[in-house]
């Protein structure tokens, strides 16, 4: 049998509105995967570290201050550095549309926008993140 | 007792859905009759306005005497971009002014820490030292006109800043009026913009609660804020339950201190949230006023009237608005407004449409702020006191809710009041839980959203948002710079030397802050001397 996917969910920076990654974390657990979730107040540093110690396959980034893309970039960055190039990054939160093309290039997955449903969110994961080869 | 819908006849009526609930799922009969108020009697649970228990309102004549304040949440970008701001909204009529603060200000970090990178001035104005504040109120007449700072681990420095700005402007203290959030128990349940632990960030909060209470006979020291509870999923009475809990335990720490109660409790004020549910919004506001008059009249023997008040603030739900189809959210806005004012709030904040994308332009916050002149001078509603006073509807949704609260109450007090229920996570795991079970009625279709699970249209068309270019974290990295070459060093650590050896007494911290201030002290200065002496809070992560 396969093993469970592993997934951090993660609150880059400053902004203290959980609200949307307690939501996603609690629907991917629901969903059957599971869920490490960082807690708040997370540099791109701590974030890279916690996905390397638990071994996750995909981090999931919340942000609403607008700050995405200083630190979705730097995560990913950080991550390659780090040899983790196979982890698969999503993030979503309030990021206007026409950032989103610029994140993607930057290699963010998948970006979901408020009004998501938490259902389609566990569907792409199981379509499109893999294992990682431990 | 039967109840309406369980009568026969009713059996046989046709409805929309097997059950109706409000947006906090309460169940909703089908109609309220006289029976609905058993227990209600008017002389007791109303009275009236400008009486207690103030259920109708805090003002004999209410909106007849005077409007509410029309005070429009403001900040972006430099302290020279807001200022801008504040003075276009005076020029459209707004009566008082609002101050939003960006993130690292709220965390108490100064503009060149490496953990603001990417955040300055971005989700609201960046203050650093007293120089932004000089610039952000520039022009502005502090005696004039009031203000609001949300802000609130940082508080007293910003506080101290504000000082030290109308002194500059040739006013004492007692001049000033306006209120600073400083509700620091809420940053635990919700907002979590968090520094100290709970107890040293009660304690700094209290100094500046009491100097304010001494000094300061226009201030509003507190607002004990509902939003960000809300906001963060809570139900109605969960907002308001875990708001005066928390304004209870403020109470509890004043008197522990040795204050009177009636020498400070007349200055607190509240701030809440105003969602959908058109009525359960206006009973709450009704509710609450009643439950705190009893909770200071009954509980802390508050003699004063003015004690007794529930004063509020109020701000449409944020987390109402959707990016699908942003003109819809002017309406959200409006019935929103309109139910606060209903439920007889004293100031309020509208929403911009656009505000699911970023901060809102010019043109966005006008007609936002149109939105409450249309109500206040088209409407009619402002015409008569509580006209929803006596509806069997309004009057047991009133009654429910405060019983509710009420219950909550209680169970925080079990636990041995709203610090121990924080460190239990009592509260953050009851509005986790609310805001889990909202959407997944959303997305059973439970609970329509227009325009997001129902009546949704393909393609949307972009609107206008506001950018804050990467240029305005130079700026005010630049000015930082220059405070910091200019200002005299020794001056600067002398203040902050005595500041960190009060921290380890029981000494008021205020004197000391502002000492600190006036020799353009940072912010992150002052805050790393509390780290220092205090300790950090880490998010305990509970989901």
């Amino acid at each position: 049998m396969e093993r469970k996917l592993r997934i951090l969910v993660a609150k880059p920076g400053l902004d203290g509105h959980d609200r949307g990654a307690k939501i996603i974390a609690r629907a991917l657990r629901d969903a059957g995967f599971e869920v490490i979730y960082t807690g708040l107040h997370q540099t791109p540093e701590m974030i890279v570290d916690a996905a390397l110690q638990e071994d996750v396959d995909c981090v999931s980034l919340s942000i609403l201050s607008g700050a995405h893309n200083h630190l979705f970039p730097e995560v990913i960055r950080q991550l390659k550095a780090k040899k983790m190039d196979d982890v698969t990054v999503i993030g979503g939160g309030i990021i206007p549309q026409e950032d989103i093309p610029g994140l993607k290039k930057a290699g963010v997955k998948e970006i979901f926008l408020p009004g998501t449903d938490t259902r389609d969110v566990v569907a792409w994961i199981h379509q499109n993140v893999k294992p990682r080869k431990l | 007792m039967a109840q309406p819908s369980e009568k026969p006849a009713a059996k046989e009526l046709k409805e929309r859905l097997p059950e109706f609930t409000t947006l906090s799922s309460r169940p909703i009969e089908r109609l309220y009759t006289p029976e609905s108020l058993r227990d209600f009697r008017a002389e007791r649970d109303l009275g009236e306005p400008g009486e207690y228990p103030f259920t109708r309102g805090i003002h004999p004549s209410m909106y007849r005497g005077k409007l509410w304040t029309m005070r429009q949440f403001a900040g972006f970008g430099t302290p020279e971009d807001t200022n801008r701001r504040f003075k276009y909204l005076l020029d459209h009529g707004v009566t008082g002014l609002s101050t939003a603060f960006d993130m690292p200000t709220l965390m108490g970090f100064d503009a060149d820490h490496p953990i603001a990178r990417g955040e300055v001035g971005i989700e609201g104005v960046s203050v650093s030292s007293l120089a932004d504040m000089e610039v952000l109120f520039d022009g502005i007449p502090l005696d004039k006109i009031t203000t609001s700072m949300t802000i609130n681990a940082p508080a007293i420095a910003v506080m101290a800043m504000y000082i030290a700005v109308g002194e500059r402007q040739g006013l004492k203290p007692s001049q000033l009026g306006g209120t600073i959030q400083g509700d620091i128990l809420k940053e635990f349940i919700a907002q979590k913009e968090w520094i100290c632990p709970p107890e040293p960030s009660v304690r700094i909060l209290m100094d500046m609660v009491q100097w304010c209470a001494e000094e300061m006979p226009k201030w509003n020291s507190i607002s004990i804020s509902g939003y960000h509870i809300r906001e963060a999923g809570a139900t109605a009475v969960q907002e308001m339950a875990f708001t005066l809990a928390d304004g209870v335990a403020y109470v509890e720490e004043g008197v522990r201190r040795g204050m009177d109660v009636d020498e400070f409790a007349p200055r607190l004020s509240f701030f809440f949230d105003v969602h959908n549910d058109f009525f359960e919004e206006i009973a709450k506001f009704r509710s609450a006023r009643r439950l705190w008059a009893r909770l200071m009249k009954e509980r802390f023997k508050a003699k004063n009237p003015r004690s007794w008040m529930l004063r509020t603030h109020a701000q449409t739900a944020g987390v109402s608005l959707t990016a699908q189809q942003p003109y819809n959210n002017v309406v959200r806005t409006t019935l929103q407004a309109l139910a606060a004012v209903l439920g007889g709030t004293q100031s309020l904040h509208t929403n911009s449409l656009d505000e699911t994308y970023a901060l809102p332009t010019e043109e966005a916050v006008r007609i936002a702020l149109r939105t409450q002149q249309i109500i206040a001078h088209e409407s009619g509603v402002t015409n008569t006191v509580d006209p929803f006073g006596g509806s069997y509807f309004v009057e047991n949704l009133t009654d429910a809710t405060e019983r509710e609260a009420m219950d909550y109450i209680r169970r925080i007090d079990e636990m041995g009041g709203m610090l121990k229920a924080i460190e239990k996570g009592f509260p953050q795991r009851e509005i986790i839980d609310s805001a889990y079970r909202y959407q997944q009625q959303v997305e059973k279709k439970e609970k329509i959203i227009v325009g997001v699970n129902d009546f949704t249209i393909g393609q949307e068309t972009p609107i206008e948002t506001l950018k804050i270019s990467p240029e305005k974290e130079r700026h005010q990295k630049e000015r930082l710079r220059r405070v910091k070459e200019t200002r005299n060093r020794t001056k600067v650590e002398t203040a902050l030397a005595d500041l960190k050896r009060a921290c380890a007494t029981r000494e008021n911290l205020m004197p000391y802050v502002l000492n600190a201030v006036r020799e353009y002290g940072t912010l992150g200065e002052i805050v790393e001397t509390f780290k220092a002496a205090f300790g950090t809070y880490k998010d305990p992560g509970h989901f």
